[in-house]
């Protein structure tokens, strides 16, 4: 694969429209949570402590945070099966997404939903989804009831590749339009629609499935904060002052596999070169936010410092999901209904 | 009391929850004409934000609604026919049904579907299905199936006020039955079967659509010294086990009547829980009445042979307390 093609050729970026500096730092820290906590989770499922496959998004954090800073908990998100940067990115309690995928009590969801369905509706977070496409429906009836409360709330839907060939995104492309709903569609083209090239399963440009219905459509570069951020940025600018839904395609690419144990399935079968991911991890979205902020001023001792407490922090979080209680097994039975009224 | 037709009926709760909670919004395929004439008039009455023609994607519907509901709103979302469901089946499935459990209990989905079911009007088998087995399946949706009209305005109100999906299931070729509704904010609750005929010698559980046949065979045993005690659950999901056990204690003797196919339809649940409950009740086996394991057929004379009617039931019902039977 040529890992060099990618085309900028909407790219928005407009000079003295960048985000701060104070802000930049922002999002690199929260870039940061997200990879130190999944390098964590992938040590301990290697270490076959976590109960269930766990998909990482190491490598696409960009996206999330890029798009996450400008949304508030109002604001509603529908999340995939790589899930936990979209959930750290909007403002998720760490502790509880560990202890969840740790299948505790103490998990955001009870033990009940696990890595694949880390959710917190309080903060609009509606769920990391384990069927893939499922959130172009939700997310699109969030942003009808977002556009029926008329107060600037908007829906991000977050999904792949792989997600862009369910046929509900051309359902849901054309609903949003015509009711000129607040919905921000995010395609993460991380290159693999779970073991396959997308190539080999997606025809054209995926942004140009927006744009035949007329949808403001942009293509950037996933694995660079800044222009997620733009981006990002004129798309919710749209959808808060009811201008109709928008589309971003980010590319990016995925560093890790589909699941983290899939070395085990794959038995010696390789669907990928190594000088691929190598050629990607030169890209790798962190450093680049990192030496931008080098770049404008910023010590690199001040940044190891920073990425020293988030170690801290996501440690502390492995240890509370570890310490934490066994899941209920009788709450599953509670759970199917709310209190029925008469 | 008012006098309304079944579908009136459906009309007026829909009117009264509008009314009575501006979160009520529905969609859905021509819901402004409304062919199915339940929604006549509420586009006029509540406008397009409140009720709004949809494009024809049931994958896309279904989803929405969830979304929807977490967004704060109660949808409503008309399906036409039950057929169609299946080809919303994702959000309904995955989704809708298990949401509340995988959220450890923080998203409520207060979802009302409606949809017609069950043959008898020549739709052929893509608009004849009475797809509540697989809906009952799925653990986490309330399945309604009014018979009457009074119920069908009952059910329907407290589907919309609930806090969980509900499947509201009109029978088809039924909408024109009249039926006696209490006045005021009438409620029913769910998960309370209706005995509609007191018996003593068989119970005869009947579904939905399958209420009016079961009454008629009731007619025919009675004129043979039969009473036969007619239960219409009203919902599938809740379940009254307690009314029907009841029932059985008394009679020895029970009868299910299902326009769904054979194979794990809600009769072959029934006869289970019975089966389990009760066996000790039975003084013979159960009876399943149901449509064979098949497509439904055009034909109108085809359809008939396979939908149940009162023959096959009060066939049924012969078998089983024919020794007593009196000649």
């Amino acid at each position: 694969m040529d890992t060099t093609e990618i085309s900028l050729q909407d790219h928005p970026a407009q000079p003295g429209q960048q985000p701060s500096q104070p802000e930049l730092l922002r999002l690199y820290e929260r870039m940061l949570l997200i990879r130190r906590t999944e390098e964590r989770l992938s040590a301990d499922g290697a270490a076959g402590k976590l109960p269930g496959a766990v998909h990482l998004y190491i490598g696409e954090e960009a996206v999330a945070v890029g798009v996450s800073a400008h949304l508030s908990d109002r604001d509603y998100a529908t999340s995939t099966h790589r899930g936990h940067g979209h959930y750290l990115a909007k403002g998720g309690d760490l502790n509880a997404m560990m202890a969840e995928i740790w299948g505790k009590r103490e998990g955001i969801c009870k033990g009940m939903g696990g890595s694949m369905h880390v959710a917190d509706v309080s903060k609009g977070i509606l769920g990391a989804n384990g069927i893939v496409g499922a959130g172009f429906a939700i997310a699109t009836g969030a942003a009808y009831g977002a556009k029926l409360d008329g107060d600037g709330k908007v829906a991000v839907c977050f999904f792949g590749d792989g997600a862009s060939n369910q046929g509900v995104l051309m359902e849901t492309l054309n609903v949003s339009t015509l009711w000129q709903l607040p919905v921000i569609f995010v395609c993460e083209n991380n290159m693999f629609s779970e073991f396959t090239p997308s190539r080999e399963v997606t025809a054209g440009r995926i942004a140009d499935r927006a744009r035949a219905f007329g949808m403001p459509a942009q293509e950037v570069d996933g694995n660079d904060v800044v222009d997620v951020w733009l981006a990002a940025r004129e798309a919710v600018q749209r959808g808060r002052a009811g201008g109709g839904p928008s589309f971003i395609e980010a590319r990016t690419y995925r560093i890790h596999g589909h699941f983290e144990a899939e070395s085990f399935i794959l038995a010696g079968n390789r669907y990928r070169e190594d000088a691929e991911i190598d050629q990607w991890r030169a890209r790798d979205p962190l450093d680049r936010a990192r030496e931008r902020l080098i770049s404008c001023g910023v010590g690199a001792a001040a940044l190891d410092d920073l990425d020293t407490r988030v170690l801290e922090q996501v440690g502390a979080a492995a240890a509370y999901a570890e310490a934490g209680q066994p899941a209920d097994p009788e709450l599953a039975a509670t759970l199917m209904f709310a209190g029925q009224e008469a | 009391m008012a006098r309304r037709r079944f579908i009136e009926a459906v009309h007026d709760a829909l009117v009264e929850e509008m009314e009575r909670d501006p979160k009520v919004v529905i969609y859905g395929e021509d819901v402004e004409l409304s062919i199915m004439g339940d929604m006549r008039g509420l586009h006029d009455r509540f406008g397009h934000d409140r009720i709004r023609n949809s494009p024809i994607c049931e994958a896309t519907l279904t989803g929405m609604a969830v979304g929807l509901a977490s967004a704060g709103y109660r949808p409503v979302l008309h399906m036409m026919f039950s057929n169609f469901i299946y080809t919303g089946m994702d959000a309904i499935a995955n989704q809708m049904a298990k949401l509340r459990l995988m959220t450890g209990g923080q998203l409520e989905l207060p979802i009302t579907i409606i949809a017609g079911y069950g043959g008898g009007s020549a739709n052929a088998a893509q608009h004849s299905d009475s797809s509540y087995p697989v809906l009952m399946n799925l653990g986490g949706i309330n399945v309604l199936t009014p018979s009457a009209a009074a119920d069908a305005k009952g059910l329907l109100k407290t589907a919309i006020r609930g806090r969980n999906p509900s499947f509201f299931l009109e029978p088809s070729g039924r909408g024109g039955d009249m039926g006696e509704i209490p006045d005021g904010d009438h409620l029913v609750p769910l998960g309370k079967a209706s005995v509609l005929r007191d018996g003593e010698d068989v119970t005869v559980v009947a579904i939905g659509r399958m209420v009016k046949p079961a009454l008629a065979s009731a007619d025919v045993l009675a004129e043979r010294g039969i009473t036969a005690e007619v239960i219409d659950p009203r919902t599938l999901v809740p379940f009254d086990e307690e009314a029907v056990l009841e029932s059985v204690a008394k009679t020895g003797h029970l009868v299910v009547v299902d326009e769904a196919r054979e194979c794990c339809g809600a009769a072959s649940q029934i006869a289970a829980m019975v089966a389990e409950k009760g066996f000790g009740l039975l003084r013979g086996p159960v009876r399943r009445v149901t449509t064979p394991n098949v497509a439904m057929p055009y034909a109108p004379n085809a359809e008939a042979h396979v939908i149940p009617g009162e023959p096959r039931i009060t066939a049924a019902a012969l078998a089983l307390t024919g020794h007593r039977v009196r000649t």
